[in-house]
């Protein structure tokens, strides 16, 4: 296959992970707040009677708001006015091109790797990218030619440029420490240990810069205690004059970075696709094991959830007359025919073992799975937080990113130029 | 002027993070209850499961009857004069048995109108109006549905109390309390 065909390929795959990373996250965003809150949360849209606990309404609020009526009030500057969601868009889908999903498949012409764009200046490249950010906020603001989406813009792009300096000054640390600036270099750096028991992860070798990083990756992606551009409760942001598809750019937009930014955490500071304790190697050794185990995992998983299942379509029962009363049955087959077919490739693969290329293969799925699951879990800790911590006053705001984030960085920094020259 | 003193903050509640993550741990907790055991959670899945609604709620009226079937009611206007928004409308004739001088030959209540203010419960001195059917959403599309006749009133559904678990000790079924005992 031509080169640009496989890139298209993979940044297809990129893209559709992070779109419906964007619609689950939605749904964690509002099943989470209930929960959290001791409500319920939505469950009432469903396709034929199946309501996936609340998974159909993204879908729903997307079908509205590619429907909605596109307003473009006629006092706006138009160009500006039509740039911004695109910046905005563009910006939180550009940065995951270099992240590394898994280690370098050995083959000829250096292999198959599952990154989009194989760059030696990764991290230079995400932090130019997301600097961008701040030109869609600016442009919605000037743009919407009103003087509350224009204290809006300058708002958030002021908050936006003091995190920055504060997060290039912590990945300053890292880099030090790490001594490139290619991301899948950075993660296998991070398969090694750390005093011989601990995973050489980057949030053990630089924790204040981890803490660092995602105070200002809060700030960056506009989430909660640094949430002030947006403000819903309170203030006016710069998004006022925007409707329909339009604004849920923005939106996308927002979750979307939350990704970008949970993917660079993971990179960085996670491991990106290392397994704790399972260096590639090893992995490629012992791929039957790890594809057993996972099956196995299926098997048990199927089994149990479809016993869970079955509990609660008696329930469901008791609760409906309607279609919606055979959604327990639907997932309770669901989750059986999933383990059955586990079970049938386990036993399948006992009788036929893996092949060299398989084995490769299936020790990069497992660690795209390993990715995935940091990814969703640290994007799972942005909701979290947001649903725990009051919003920050202006003031707070400024002083906690240049009075305390910036010294702090720099001081990480010094700290670790003198323990990287006493180490030697 | 009260000046309420500003509790002094230790070192780790300084630093914020160590609150942070008590924070998280406070919502964490909440969220992995609110998952595996759905008891505490406060939403109502209406109208799935009805509304628990108090006794005394004022609902819809109804109109009572004698231990013969005929209407209470002896067209007296009282409800009517005491209604402040004017909402019930009686028609009186004469009454066949003997015994009492009327009855309503039309009983009218306009529910849009109603304030549920529950007066006309109050003033009747035959007890023959009642707001006690529980029947608090009453859904039509024409007007017309919402002006309740007399056989409406005497024998429309819902006039059964929707009991709920909650306030079940505290119905009506009590024996009222009597003087002297």
């Amino acid at each position: 296959m031509p080169d640009g065909l496989v890139t298209l390929i993979k940044a297809c795959c990129v893209l559709a992970f992070q779109m419906i990373l964007v619609v689950v996250l939605i749904w964690f965003e509002r099943k989470g707040a209930a929960y959290i809150q001791d409500r319920t949360g939505p469950n009432r849209a469903e396709i034929f009677g199946i309501r996936l606990a609340g998974l159909v309404h993204p879908v729903a609020d997307v079908l509205k708001l590619v429907f909605k009526e596109e307003i473009t009030p006629p006092h706006v500057r138009k160009f500006y006015f039509r740039l911004a969601p695109i910046v905005s868009l563009m910006v939180a889908l550009l940065p995951l091109a270099v992240i590394p999903f898994a280690d370098i498949l050995p083959g000829d012409g250096g292999g198959f790797s599952f990154q989009t764009l194989n760059l030696n200046v990764g991290i230079l490249y995400i932090l130019a990218v997301s600097s961008f950010g701040v030109f869609g906020i600016i442009f919605a603001g000037w743009g919407s030619n009103n003087k509350y989406s224009m204290l809006g813009g300058m708002r958030a792009s002021a908050q936006m440029i003091s995190y920055e300096l504060a997060m290039g000054l912590s990945i300053v640390g890292v880099l030090m420490v790490y001594g490139t600036l290619e991301l899948n270099e950075m993660v296998r750096y991070q398969g090694g240990l750390l005093w011989g028991f601990l995973p050489r992860w980057g949030i053990f070798v630089q924790p204040i810069a981890a803490i660092l990083f995602m105070t200002a990756a809060f700030a960056e992606s506009n989430r909660n205690p640094f949430d002030l551009p947006e403000g819903e409760s309170e203030i006016v942001g710069f998004h006022v004059e925007y409707s329909s598809m339009k604004f849920a750019c923005f939106f996308v937009g927002e979750y979307g970075h939350i990704v970008v930014v949970s993917s660079i955490f993971t990179a960085l500071f996670l491991g990106g696709w290392q397994i704790p304790w399972l260096p590639t190697p090893v992995l490629r050794e012992n791929a039957g094991f790890a594809t057993a185990a996972l099956l196995l995992f299926g098997v048990v998983g199927g089994v149990v959830f479809a016993g869970l299942f079955g509990k609660w379509r008696g329930r469901l029962h008791e609760l409906y007359t309607d279609r919606r009363k055979n959604e327990g049955q639907v997932w309770m087959i669901c989750a059986a025919a999933i383990a059955v077919i586990c079970a049938v490739i386990l036993l399948a693969g006992f009788w036929r073992g893996l092949s060299p290329q398989g084995s490769l293969i299936t020790a990069a799925v497992v660690q795209i799975i390993c990715f995935m699951a940091k990814v969703v879990l640290v994007s799972f800790f942005f909701i979290w937080v947001r649903w725990t911590l009051p919003r920050f006053r202006y003031d707070q705001l400024m002083s906690l990113g240049w009075k305390n984030l910036v010294p702090l960085a720099i001081f990480n920094i010094l700290i670790t130029g003198f323990i990287l020259l006493g180490v030697g | 002027m009260i000046k309420v003193p500003t509790p002094k903050m230790r070192w780790w509640e300084k630093i914020y993070l160590f609150e942070i993550v008590r924070g998280l741990c406070v919502t964490m907790g909440h969220l992995i209850r609110n998952i595996f055991v759905q008891k505490n959670i406060y939403t109502h899945q209406w109208p799935e499961e009805p509304k628990p609604l108090f006794p005394r709620l004022k609902a819809r009226h109804r109109l009572t009857r004698r231990d013969d079937g005929t209407p209470k009611c002896t067209a007296c206007y009282c409800c009517q004069t005491v209604c402040p928004a004017y909402c019930i409308h009686i028609v009186a004739e004469e009454s066949p048995d003997g015994f009492v001088e009327k009855r309503p030959k039309q009983f009218e209540i306009d529910i849009l109108r109603c304030v549920f203010c529950g007066y006309c419960v109050e003033a009747c001195p035959e007890d023959a109006i009642r707001m006690d059917t529980g029947d608090a959403v009453i859904v039509s599309n024409h007007r017309e549905d919402f002006i309740l006749d007399l056989k409406f009133l005497l024998n429309g559904k819902g006039t059964e109390w929707r009991r709920s678990r909650r306030f079940e000790d505290h119905t009506i079924a009590r024996p009222p309390a009597t003087f002297g005992e």
